[in-house]
């Protein structure tokens, strides 16, 4: 009966975005049919919800229009979002109030871990107020912009939106690119000061900063308490109050799809034979980030590959390419919307698939414009995009070279305001704003190369600042960069696995590290090694690995005769896992430890 | 010494009639034990064949050794005891090398002399160092002046056959001392000298301290430095390094240690000890490689309920024991020659096996191996042993190598020749390197 027309804006049909594929999904108790005003009677008419006394089928076609309110909450990371939920959730008898109810929409164990929300959530309430029956579509949304997909996805089938804020920690740089992306997208904000229980919250700061930083008048701040449950009536009636009614509804549908790739985001479904104008807006999720993943062990390829399609089955926006490299094996490039994002689904793959990889350093979709007319031709398009360094084309073929940037905001106590800015510098940002949101918290606006933070910004911008300052980004385009291929050579030989590309003030440093990194984990050989980074023909950074010099073997009697033997053979398996560069024997793991993301550098 | 022994199977050569089935000696305990002390028997022979070729009604044994632990803690009466019982069970020529390893601080001169009277006629002397500081560090409970004393006396007594260990690589040992302290040992030893890298036990007292950094962990490439000195110093004094931590002069090498790196059958009797021998009464001729019990109580304990102490009996392979032959002869100055390959080998000559390999052509090529009519070695590169290397030669594989620093290379080999019974899969090839940069030599080849 319905049918899929096709592929969101650009076949130019009507979209519904609420009805947007199987990953809107309601609670197991709490079916949310995905409707369009009363077209939905014919397959979703009524459902089963509630675990109290309202036990009767519910014919959600019988809310007027002005009585349902679409609406998200949205937060920095740890302000109480999916304890709020959980509130209303309780207040308005969806699920029983007990004490167990915590985080009840986050069901991935990596979101109960982390305490984040990945997967947008729905849930349909129903309240009483002034004698009315109202519906509350609640859509639990990821609040970091690395899930941005699954957030404007959320945003655009609401009306309005609930910006939770921690009473004692303020606005994060979170709450702001949150608070953008609801804005942007015209939605009513209600304010909501979280965790006024506790000792040190401050709201009226906090008051002050979202009208600094927002432009929001203070008296329309709610202050609750949602662990104790303080006040939050009132966001209810705030929602109803605030937030305009729209003539739609939230929910899902099935639609007997085999392949994810069938559905995108953005998608427009419509009647059969009744086509309808598609609503604008979606773009499809972009990656950012790029890391090989490998099996630790070949033989675990197939397992591998089998939970990585099944993952990307619920999560369609990760880019997959086939790769293989010569240390690791078979493997796959993945791309991804952020680091978060790529440790999530990293962790997803670990904990919901028992998958062990080799994750390798994150890499930046670099682009080359090209300059003769025939590699255009050959490459079918002026401007290429480089996955792969191996691909990076050579200087002579390019007009230019281009590097992914991103916005980010950064805010602090202005304590570290100094540190932060010496650490932006070093990061090639560009300061693009710098302000007070109160008196003591500053938010700086940086423009940064994208691969500058995707390793180890995050980590050293909360170690200067004792954890104290917040970082977020947004997508911010194309600049023209001067980048240079590095390869790596031992003794004179390149390895093709260490192929990096880099901006050419950062080669040194790059290079040294790989190089050190290099030094460490290489096991010492019968001959010296000199480890060199290398852009084309000139040498940048060296470091030797000495040549082997212990002494196994002293020694040998008749009672060693058997332990010396054992010892000897199992060297000798532990050789046929080398690779050799040339003709140096390269262990596995030292291209592990060269290539895997390293959180402590 | 144990505090008991006996001799688990017959040593006895297969197939001959009249071979008693068992032969079991216990002793009375004596006075003082030493924990997992051993003796070992060797016989004559360097092959399987060997045994069967002995006309006489019992096992010639060439020498017997007493040690592991501290054997000169042991009474002279049980040692006297051991070699009386191991003259019964076989043939134990009178000049036989029977060997005593010896503590500086329990043997003092007449008990030495009492181990002489006993049957010792060699003495090993766990001498180690002749630093005050260093020895302290080892755990000994000797001072250098002992030990210079003991081996005076030991000379004294058994003149041209005691041997000293020197141990290199301590905790912050540094070159320049070292030497001073072979140059001093140079003026008061005999004809025999091995030198040894200190390795880190895990369990001892020094690992425990190294690996809280109470001391510096050894250094290997001091340890190198030393060792290759150390060569040249103990060469220039007219030493032949026979094995690779084996030195001597005058023909004063340990027969009874040659036997261990020739592959020839051992027996070994007491708390841990190791054999390696063809039983009697086995059909084929497969050795068995044996180890008995470790802890001294139940070793007691087993001997008085069975017999004997074996714990473990594995046959080795044909393969295995060709193995064995490679990474043993390996390790001596004269290589694997080709009459030694062939008691072993019949039927497949080391050229058979070596010669068209790629992996060994190019160790040819780069001097780490040698293989000419001679033998397959690793060749010393030392004036005095130009002897073993080849002169223009076709026909044979030597070794070239003394000094086992190094790892451990696996390189298939596909070996193809109508006369193999067997399928020779892959090589093992342990090189090393000594010396000035840039060069390398190959030590070990061994095949599996």
């Amino acid at each position: 009966m319905w049918l899929l027309a096709g592929r969101g804006p650009r076949c130019g049909r009507a979209l519904v975005p609420w009805a947007s594929g199987a990953a809107c999904l309601g609670l197991p108790w709490l079916r949310c049919p995905a409707t369009r005003g009363s077209t939905a009677e014919p397959w979703a008419p009524a459902r089963l919800y509630g675990s109290g006394d309202r036990k009767e089928k519910i014919d959600m076609s019988r809310f007027p229009a002005e009585h349902i309110r679409n609406f998200s909450v949205i937060a920095h990371v740890d302000h109480g979002k999916s304890t709020l939920a959980d509130r209303l959730l309780e207040l308005t008898g969806t699920i029983d109030k007990t004490k167990n109810n915590k985080q009840v929409l986050d069901k991935l164990q990596v979101e109960r871990e982390r305490g984040i929300t990945v997967k947008a959530q729905t849930a349909s309430l129903f309240y009483n107020c002034e004698g009315k029956q109202y519906l509350l579509n609640l859509i639990d949304t990821p609040g970091h912009v690395d899930f941005s997909y699954e957030v404007s996805r959320s945003l655009s089938a609401c009306q309005g939106v609930l910006l939770v804020v921690d009473a004692n920690e303020g606005i994060q740089a979170q709450t702001v690119a949150n608070f953008f992306l609801a804005f942007e997208a015209q939605l009513s904000v209600i304010p909501v000061i979280n965790k006024i229980d506790l000792k040190n919250a401050d709201p009226e700061r906090v008051e002050k900063q979202i009208e600094k930083a927002f432009d929001i008048p203070s008296d329309e701040c709610i202050k609750i308490s949602a662990k104790l449950g303080t006040n939050v009536e009132s966001v209810l009636q705030a929602v109803i109050e605030r937030i305009p009614p729209y003539a739609g509804q939230v929910g899902y549908l099935i639609a007997g799809m085999k392949d994810v790739t069938e559905a995108q985001i953005g998608d427009t479904l419509y009647l059969h034979k009744q086509p309808v104008e598609p609503l604008p807006g979606f773009k499809s999720a972009k990656p950012m980030v790029f890391a090989g993943m490998y099996p630790i062990d070949q033989s675990e390829y197939n397992n591998l590959k089998s939970a990585i399609e099944k993952l990307t089955l619920n999560d369609s926006s990760v880019t997959v390419y086939r790769d293989s490299s010569l240390a690791l094996g078979a493997g796959w490039r993945l791309g991804f919307l952020g680091l978060l994002h790529m440790e999530v689904f990293n962790q997803r793959l670990e904990q919901e698939y028992n998958a062990s990889v080799i994750l390798t350093t994150p890499t930046v979709p670099y682009k080359a414009v090209l300059s003769s007319a025939k590699l255009i031709k050959e490459y079918r398009e002026k401007e290429i995009t480089i996955i792969n360094p191996a691909q990076f084309p050579e200087k002579s073929k390019v007009t230019e070279y281009l590097e992914p940037v991103v916005l980010g905001t950064v805010i602090t106590p202005d304590e570290y305001t100094g540190k932060i800015m010496m650490l932006c510098q070093a990061r090639r940002g560009v300061q693009k704003n710098m302000m007070y949101i109160d008196q003591h918290r500053v938010m700086l606006k940086y423009l940064f190369p994208l691969n500058e933070i995707v390793v180890d910004f995050y980590d050293s911008l909360k170690s200067l600042s004792s954890g104290y300052a917040s970082f977020d980004y947004e997508d911010a385009g194309y600049q023209t960069a001067e980048l240079v291929k590095m390869d790596i050579l031992l003794n004179g030989n390149i390895v093709e696995e260490l192929v990096t590309v880099v901006h050419k003030d950062k080669a040194h440093s790059v290079g040294k590290v790989i190089c050190e990194r290099l030094k460490d984990s290489l096991p010492r050989q019968l001959f010296e090694i000199a480890i060199q980074a290398a852009i084309g023909s000139k040498i940048i950074a060296r470091e030797t690995v000495k040549a082997y010099r212990k002494n196994v073997l002293a020694k040998c009697y008749g009672g060693d005769i058997t332990r010396k033997m054992k010892l000897l053979k199992r060297q000798a398996e532990g050789k046929k896992k080398l690779r050799k560069v040339g003709n140096i024997e390269v262990p596995k793991d030292a291209f592990i430890k060269v290539l895997k993301t390293q959180p402590d550098k | 010494m144990g505090t008991g022994m006996c001799a688990t199977e017959p040593w006895k050569s297969p197939g001959q009639p009249g071979a008693s089935p068992n032969l079991v000696h216990t002793l009375p305990p004596s006075g003082r034990t030493a924990r997992s002390a051993a003796v070992t028997a060797t016989s004559t022979s360097t092959s399987p064949a060997a045994w069967t070729r002995r006309r006489s009604g019992a096992v010639w044994v060439e020498s017997v050794f007493f040690g592991g632990g501290t054997p000169s803690l042991a009474s002279p009466h049980t040692v006297a005891a051991v070699l009386e019982a191991v003259a019964q069970a076989t043939h134990l020529p009178t000049d036989a090398e029977v060997t005593l390893e010896a503590n500086p601080t329990s043997s003092p001169g007449t008990r030495l002399a009492a181990f002489g009277t006993a049957g010792v006629n060699r003495l090993s002397i766990g001498l180690q160092s002749l630093d005050d500081a260093e020895l302290r560090l080892l755990g000994r409970t000797h001072s250098a002046s002992d030990a210079l004393r003991t081996l005076a006396e030991a000379r004294h007594l058994f003149p041209g056959r005691v041997s000293v260990d020197l141990m290199l690589g301590l905790p912050a040992q540094q070159v320049g001392p070292w030497l001073g302290q072979l140059q001093e040992l140079l003026r008061h030893c005999d004809d025999h000298i091995s030198l040894y890298q200190l390795s880190l036990e895990r369990g001892t007292a020094l690992f425990a301290q190294v690996h809280q950094g109470a001391l510096p962990a050894p250094d290997p490439e001091l340890a190198a430095e030393m060792y290759q000195k150390g060569r040249a110093v103990l060469q220039e004094a007219g030493f032949r390094q026979y094995e690779v931590s084996n030195f001597a002069r005058k023909g004063a090498l340990s027969t009874h240690n040659w036997n261990y790196w020739q592959c020839g059958q051992y027996l070994g009797v007491g708390p841990g000890a190791h054999g390696r021998f063809l039983p009697q009464g086995t059909r084929g001729h497969t050795r068995e490689a044996r180890i008995q019990t470790l802890e001294p109580d139940n070793w007691m304990k087993e001997v008085k309920l069975f017999g004997h102490g074996t714990r473990k009996r594995v046959p080795l392979g044909e393969l295995e024991l060709l193995e064995e032959v490679l990474a043993m002869g390996l390790r001596t100055d004269l290589g694997i020659t080709h009459q030694h390959w062939e008691e072993f080998e019949p039927q497949l000559t080391l050229w058979d096996v070596f010669g068209t390999s790629k992996e060994v052509k190019e160790l040819l090529e780069q001097g780490l191996l040698l293989l000419d009519h001679r033998c397959v070695g690793g060749g010393l590169g030392e004036p005095e042993l130009h002897i073993y290397r080849p002169r223009g030669s076709e026909d044979g594989l030597v070794r070239r190598g003394l000094w086992m620093l190094g790892t451990w290379h696996w390189w298939r080999v596909g070996i193809e020749s109508g006369k193999m019974r067997q399928s020779y899969s892959g090589l093992l090839v342990f090189s090393g390197v000594f010396g000035a940069p840039g060069r390398a030599w190959l030590c070990w080849i061994l095949c599996c």
